[in-house]
């Protein structure tokens, strides 16, 4: 906060803002005014599980849409002794993730690793890490669409008035339409759950294979969206259940391969077209996990490839 | 033989360095100088600061710079840069019946007090490309005049004064207005909060807004009452002091709009009044937000809710900011490999079912990869 007040007070020019590029900004870029409204928002979120808290969501020197409101809530919650890592579609060499941990390199100096297991807070966009996640771990979801009823009806009006009244029929009526239509629900990423019995909640755009994970977990889940300013959370051990029927029970799915590279027979895959002939292959997603598995001596079919 | 996709972290260096080079441009030509952009680039330099909420020319022009001229890009760099400075409260409502008019013209009356003025506007300019400007040249000074100190009260006010115009309702407590830059946003929006959103939103937006309220979606018949643009004192109470003092003065555009009339049996009938109010010269900017004001109004004025998107406040307030909206649109170019694989899964399944051999005839074995 000082150190924003100095700059700012020899007032804006471009001198200041020259100033301001380096290293003249607050510990982990926002000032400790906003940290404390974020962080307010947080707790409120997490007493309210599954609902999306309004906050003053702040401009950010990256885009919206590449995940302003998961770095603003990360920016609120690291402190000096924590050891962060950033994740985009389940690998921490991703341009997206690499530019974010950048940031936080620079704006909070906080040390930084690619394993799950050391990290005590991970921002995350598309995926939740495969290895488990324990108490003492924060998990930061990016969203760009919190609401999960948005594409069911625009108006924001009108879904905070279905939450509250706990009207989800209109769900339940496209997920069976689905079914009729297709046979399956036809929501393969961002599939709704209802968390501890009450609100219905978008998970994020994480494939439904990762859905399970957030049942229970002992983590701190938190999903921050900035450019729609909202906040929600999942507490550590909180009932979340994906959305199905009786007769159609939610089932997580994967390609039904194996890693190419380190043989998991577990983990969510991504695959990986070869060459013009169709030829492909499938490699874990969660580039941690497979590298962990390939030092334990786990192999797969090409696992000499890297 | 397969190779994890790795090099995020060189790529991104690479890329900066390409991209810094390409914004210089060659070398042999001069560089750029912030002042030229603010003295030349005048027109940008105000759309910058309005739609980055930020009055400083020199800043403005320092993001144009260094956006290589995409405004949108310059926009989001002043905004970021806001972000970080302090808010020290907020300043008396400027006084734009005292506005040092550059520009003052009303299309509803010939003539009115302190007298219209043209002034610089490319109105009446025939669009011909000045081939001249290729060359640098020397610009002969404009005539001027003898130093104006005519009042030059509102011409709404005057409406006003028979009774003719809805008067606006007063806030009597200057900390009641939102900041849209430090509150959620939350619907329904009160008027003050739309204006803010107006003010900051995207120049392109707004007009095609205004425009189709032109053309029946929500008309509201509108005449330009006014439209001044100039310089106003902003000035601020100083707690130490414990009065107002001016701390600057900034050029803006304000657009009133005369629009059709309310009345009913208890109240006679009445104009109503969009409002724009923009910084710079931008006329363009201020007169479509008054129209976007006034259809937003409906609800307050008693119409009908004809389901036009200048009337939906939750359509127009969520989408006319282009910072939002660039972001968002762009960020689908991120990667979503996860997603799209969880698609693929899914269709695969989908279509297996249905017993359809996908892409045989194309000789690629689509089943064989699914299982």
């Amino acid at each position: 906060m000082n150190q924003i007040m100095q700059t700012a007070e020899t007032g804006p020019s471009t001198d200041s803002a020259k100033a301001a590029g380096g290293e003249a900004y607050n510990f982990a870029y926002l000032d400790e005014q906003t940290k404390r409204m974020i962080r307010r928002a947080l707790l409120k979120a997490l007493a309210i599980p599954g609902y999306q808290v309004p906050f003053a969501s702040r401009e950010m020197p990256m885009p919206y849409g590449w995940g302003t409101g998961g770095v603003q809530v990360t920016a609120a919650c690291l402190l000096p002794d924590d050891c962060l890592k950033v994740i985009d579609q389940g690998a921490d060499d991703t341009t997206n993730a690499v530019s974010i941990r950048r940031f936080f390199q620079r704006t909070a100096g906080v040390q930084t690793t690619e394993v799950t297991g050391e990290a005590t807070l991970i921002q995350t966009r598309h995926r939740i890490p495969e290895t488990e996640l324990v108490a003492r771990q924060i998990l930061v979801y990016q969203v760009p669409i919190p609401e999960p009823l948005r594409f069911l009806e625009p108006r924001e009006t009108e879904t905070r008035k279905m939450h509250a009244l706990e009207e989800y029929g209109l769900m339940h009526v496209k997920l069976y339409e689905d079914i009729s239509q297709h046979g399956h629900i036809a929501t393969a990423y961002s599939y709704p759950v209802k968390v501890e019995g009450r609100y219905v909640m978008d998970p994020s755009p994480i494939p439904k294979f990762d859905n399970p994970k957030m049942h229970g977990s002992s983590a701190i889940q938190l999903f921050g969206a900035g450019r729609e300013q909202r906040i929600y959370a999942i507490p550590p051990y909180t009932r979340v259940h994906s959305l199905d029927f009786d007769d159609y029970p939610f089932e997580p799915m994967r390609a039904d391969q194996t890693c190419a590279l380190c043989g998991a027979e577990d983990s969510y895959l991504d695959e990986v077209i070869m060459d013009d002939k169709g030829t492909r292959m499938f490699v874990c997603s969660d580039t941690d996990y497979c590298g962990g598995r390939l030092e334990a001596g786990h192999e797969g079919q090409q696992g000499d490839a890297t | 033989m397969y190779v994890a996709v790795k090099g995020g972290e060189k790529a991104i260096d690479n890329a900066h360095r390409w991209l810094a080079e390409l914004r210089r441009g060659d070398q042999a030509v001069a560089e750029l100088e912030l002042d030229q952009i603010v003295e030349q680039l005048s027109l940008s330099v105000a759309r910058v600061m309005a739609e980055g909420s930020l009055f400083d020319p020199r800043l403005a022009a320092l993001a144009i710079k260094q956006a290589r001229g995409d405004l949108i890009e310059a926009i989001f760099l002043v905004r970021a840069f806001r972000t970080t400075l302090p808010r020290f409260g907020g300043t008396s409502p400027v006084n734009t019946g005292a506005m040092i008019c550059s520009r003052r013209i009303s299309a509803t009356f010939k003539d009115i007090p302190g007298g219209q003025i043209l002034g610089p506007t490319f109105d009446y300019t025939h669009r011909l490309l000045d081939f001249d400007l290729a060359e640098t040249g020397q610009v002969p000074a404009a005539e001027q005049g003898a130093d104006d100190a005519t009042a030059k009260p509102h011409v709404l006010g005057l409406i006003g004064r028979e009774g003719l115009m809805q008067a606006e309702h007063a806030t009597s407590n200057d900390d009641a207005i939102p900041d849209l830059t430090r509150e959620p946003l939350t619907y329904p929006a009160d008027r003050a909060v739309r204006l803010q959103a107006l003010a900051r939103g995207d120049e392109g937006f707004i007009l095609g807004l205004g425009y189709s309220t032109q053309r029946g979606y929500a008309r509201n018949h509108a005449f330009v009452g006014e439209l001044r643009i100039g310089l106003v004192e902003v000035e601020m109470d100083i707690p130490e002091l414990g009065f107002a003092i001016t701390i600057g003065e900034i050029e803006i555009t304000e657009c009133e709009t005369v629009n059709q009339f309310q009345g009913s049996k208890t109240e006679p009938a009445q104009f109503t009044r969009g409002y724009g109010l923009v910084f710079g010269q931008q006329e363009r900017k201020s007169i479509a937000m008054a129209l976007v004001d006034r259809a937003l109004r409906w609800r307050e004025l008693g119409e009908d809710y004809v389901g036009a998107p200048a009337q939906n406040e939750e359509f127009v307030l969520s989408h006319c900011d282009n910072i939002q909206a660039t972001g968002f649109v762009e960020h689908i170019k991120l990667p979503h490999y996860v997603d799209f694989q969880s698609e693929l899964e899914l269709i695969r399944r989908i279509r297996a079912e249905a017993g359809i051999q996908a892409d045989l005839e194309n000789g690629h074995d689509m089943k064989g990869a699914a299982e």
